[in-house]
């Protein structure tokens, strides 16, 4: 909970809060505050949720909900990268399972973790768009398509 | 300098055409995300590396060509306009073509086709349009998309953008623009197919100030990506429809809600939006017409239920991504209570060329009830998957075997319109794209994915993956959504597994009916389509699974 009295958190509220200043203060604001913190933290701190509920004038019960809406947030730390395993209709029939199987055997990992060396989280989404290419993933914003299972592996050493 | 004439805006075309009709060899790449997943980037640097400092060559980045699947592709343009397109370039052929056009030769690489003026040059090769994924199509929305330097404002103009918004605010009254946009017969592209010429009267008659337009860019339907290809190749041209939009309903704010996983589209708008208020085709005064009208970007945040009206402005406004029951309609109380009109990304584009050609020439193309054109982004079990445009009416048959180029013998169906349609079998190909016929088929037009499944995919795994889908998507909000799809999934999670007993099925349809008829939004009410058109076309498949066979060979592995 809110431990505002301690000195290390109150500087980092006021990161928080220097995150968000140029926000209009107002209920409005609530999602671009969130995707201003989560850009900035990779994640959606606790201490962050109070300052914006603070900040947006809105009720912290509302500003969880509405972060636990929306499959963009996280509430935990997240990995140095994101992968994004696309789960969408081309992707399926083009084989997305495999890819996933052999991301989560290579990495140790089930979809939604992040790695024990905290470099990558696996996850799944619904539809990147790329279908043309399928099956795909995305590896924070690079989409990497026409993949086999042997490719997938090779993208990460990428991101070494 | 902001253009505040016929005379300023004959300018900027003018610096377009020069820029378009340089006197220097351009070597342009497709860099739309499909190019860039493909390693269009990598391409881009290596030519652009190697060509540094050449003269007479500049190095250009442009939109998507629609042939995704020989991605990426690099076209090089000669001063008078003959161009060679290369497919499937990886950087070591793109630092051939680099040095055979420093040499002055014609390059050596795997070529996709001529195009322009290329003939007398190129006269070996194929001409693209000839080629069987592009002869019957048909491009007004996808007219500048791989032409044009999507991030070039003059470019636009010399394809004669912003002279649709220019006829419209100086040659019509707002009354005159939703007259026009009526007599052309264009309908909403986001799936429901609503005339939106009275989507647009309807906010313009509601009390109320101030009204908002708002630019649906939440593509979500999977299997689709239609509208992130024209954003990424064409900016300008839904800045532009949405300036004419707003001129009639009378709004002077506009909000383009896209969604979080398209940074590129994001990427471009930005740039789009600020040259167009450096040039003064947004913000104040547009044009010296006295007119305002400001747009800004809101990022979704991962939720497909918020493609849904409703749910998309208590997105916008910061809210949980909750449809709300309609009435009222967002035309009456939408955006902050206010008139709110929202069209989707393909009808904003439309809506330029409406004012670009004129209604009667877009209303000649088409059929009796669904004029213009329709895009799609062909998909599956096909060698010619890609972005494609074909005027309303086209067959299904013409779509899969022509421009996708599929094997006769190895398809099943194609899936239409995502979690929201259905499946047609192959024995219905000759079935017109227009709204009327898909809806009877049992499907719908939606958003325009089309996937092609060969005899290979197992269409109650099918059924099964789309339920699952929506019952991930499902906001929770109304129990025949929440807990009817939850239901249904159960079911065909038990077909699949081989754990179904014979009353499933009576069972899953009874469901798909409930549902379909008793849920708040568009989601839960489109939700058993790709369960009942299955059932209805494929229904031997079902019952062999409750025998514990799955004809595919896909399931009980």
């Amino acid at each position: 909970m809110s431990q505002k009295s301690s000195p290390e958190n109150s500087v980092q509220d006021k990161t928080f809060l220097e995150l968000v200043e140029e926000l209009p203060p107002e209920r409005e604001s609530v999602i671009p505050a969130l995707q201003k913190i989560q850009k900035s933290q990779g994640y959606l701190p606790e201490d962050a949720l109070e300052t914006i509920a603070d900040y947006t004038d809105t009720p912290l019960a509302n500003v969880t909900g509405i972060a636990t809406f929306y499959s963009q947030f996280y509430l935990e730390p997240q990995g140095d990268h994101t992968i994004k395993v696309c789960q969408g209709t081309a992707c399926h029939i083009k084989g997305a399972d495999d890819i996933l199987d052999e991301l989560k055997r290579e990495l140790d990992v089930k979809a939604g973790e992040v790695t024990s060396d905290g470099k990558f989280t696996l996850t799944n989404v619904r539809c990147l768009g790329a279908c043309s290419l399928a099956p795909v993933i995305m590896v924070d914003e690079d989409v990497h398509g026409n993949l086999t299972t042997e490719k997938a592996i090779e993208v990460l050493e990428e991101y070494e | 300098m902001k253009v505040t004439s016929k005379e300023d805006l004959e300018d900027i075309k003018k610096r377009g055409l020069t820029s378009l009709q340089s006197d220097k060899t351009k070597v342009k790449v497709g860099l739309a995300s499909c190019g860039k997943a493909a390693g269009g980037d990598k391409v881009f640097a290596k030519l652009e590396g190697t060509l540094e400092g050449q003269e007479g060559i500049a190095v250009e980045k442009t939109g998507c060509l629609g042939f995704c699947a020989r991605e990426p592709l690099v076209e090089v343009e000669g001063p008078e306009g003959d161009s060679l397109v290369f497919e499937e370039v990886d950087e070591e052929s793109a630092a051939r073509i680099a040095n055979s056009l420093k040499e002055g030769k014609t390059p050596e690489a795997k070529v996709l086709g001529r195009k322009g003026n290329g003939e007398k040059k190129y006269g070996d090769r194929k001409d693209l349009n000839s080629l069987d994924f592009y002869r019957s199509q048909k491009k007004l929305v996808l007219k500048n998309s791989g032409i044009i330097d999507p991030e070039s404002l003059e470019e636009y103009a010399a394809k004669d953008g912003y002279f649709g918004l220019w006829k419209a605010m100086n040659k019509y009254s707002p009354g005159e623009v939703i007259e026009e946009v009526k007599s052309s017969g264009l309908r909403g592209r986001g799936g429901a197919g609503f005339p939106t010429g009275k989507k647009w009267e309807f906010a313009r008659n509601a009390e109320g100030n101030p009204k908002y337009v708002i630019c649906n860019a939440d593509e979500g339907d999977p299997g689709a990506y239609m509208d992130r290809s024209i954003l990424e190749g064409d900016p300008f041209s839904v800045l532009e429809g949405m300036a004419i939009g707003a001129y009639a309903i009378g709004a002077n704010q506009g909000y383009i809600y896209v969604r979080a996983e398209y940074p590129v589209a994001v990427e471009r708008l930005k740039k789009a939006i600020e040259l167009a208020e450096d040039r003064g085709f947004l913000g104040e005064d547009i044009m010296g017409t006295g007119f305002d009208f400001e747009l800004e970007i809101k990022q979704g945040a991962g939720a497909f239920v918020c493609g849904e009206e409703t749910a998309l402005i208590a997105s916008i406004q910061s809210k949980r991504g909750m449809p709300s029951p309609r009435p009222p309609f967002p035309a009456q109380s939408g955006f902050r209570g206010q008139p709110t009109n929202i069209n989707n990304v393909e009808t904003w584009a439309n809506v330029t060329t409406v004012f670009i050609r004129g209604a009667e020439w877009f209303s000649s193309i088409g059929t009796e009830d669904s004029k213009g054109t329709k895009v799609f982004s062909l998909t599956g079990d096909i060698d010619n998957t890609g972005l494609v445009e074909v005027p309303m009416g086209t067959t299904i048959e013409e779509i899969v075997y022509k421009i996708g180029g599929a094997e006769r013998g190895s398809i099943k169906a194609i899936q239409t319109g995502g979690p929201s349609g259905g499946v047609i079998p192959k024995e219905k190909f000759d079935l017109p794209v227009d709204y009327e016929s898909l809806q009877e088929a049992g499907s719908i037009m939606g958003s325009g994915g089309l996937i092609v499944m060969d005899e290979e995919t197992c269409l109650v795994e099918v059924a099964r993956f789309f339920l699952d889908f929506i019952q991930d998507e499902s906001c929770g909000k109304c129990t025949p959504c929440r807990d009817g799809t939850k239901r249904m999934l159960e079911i065909l999670e038990r077909l699949t597994s081989g754990n179904s007993t014979e009353e499933d099925i009576k069972i899953l349809e009874e469901l798909s009916h409930y549902v379909k008829e008793s849920s708040l939004c568009g989601l839960g009410q489109t939700a058993p389509n790709p369960v009942l058109s299955t059932l209805r076309y494929f229904r031997n498949e079902y019952e062999a699974h409750l025998e514990g066979n799955c004809p595919a060979g896909v399931c009980f592995e």
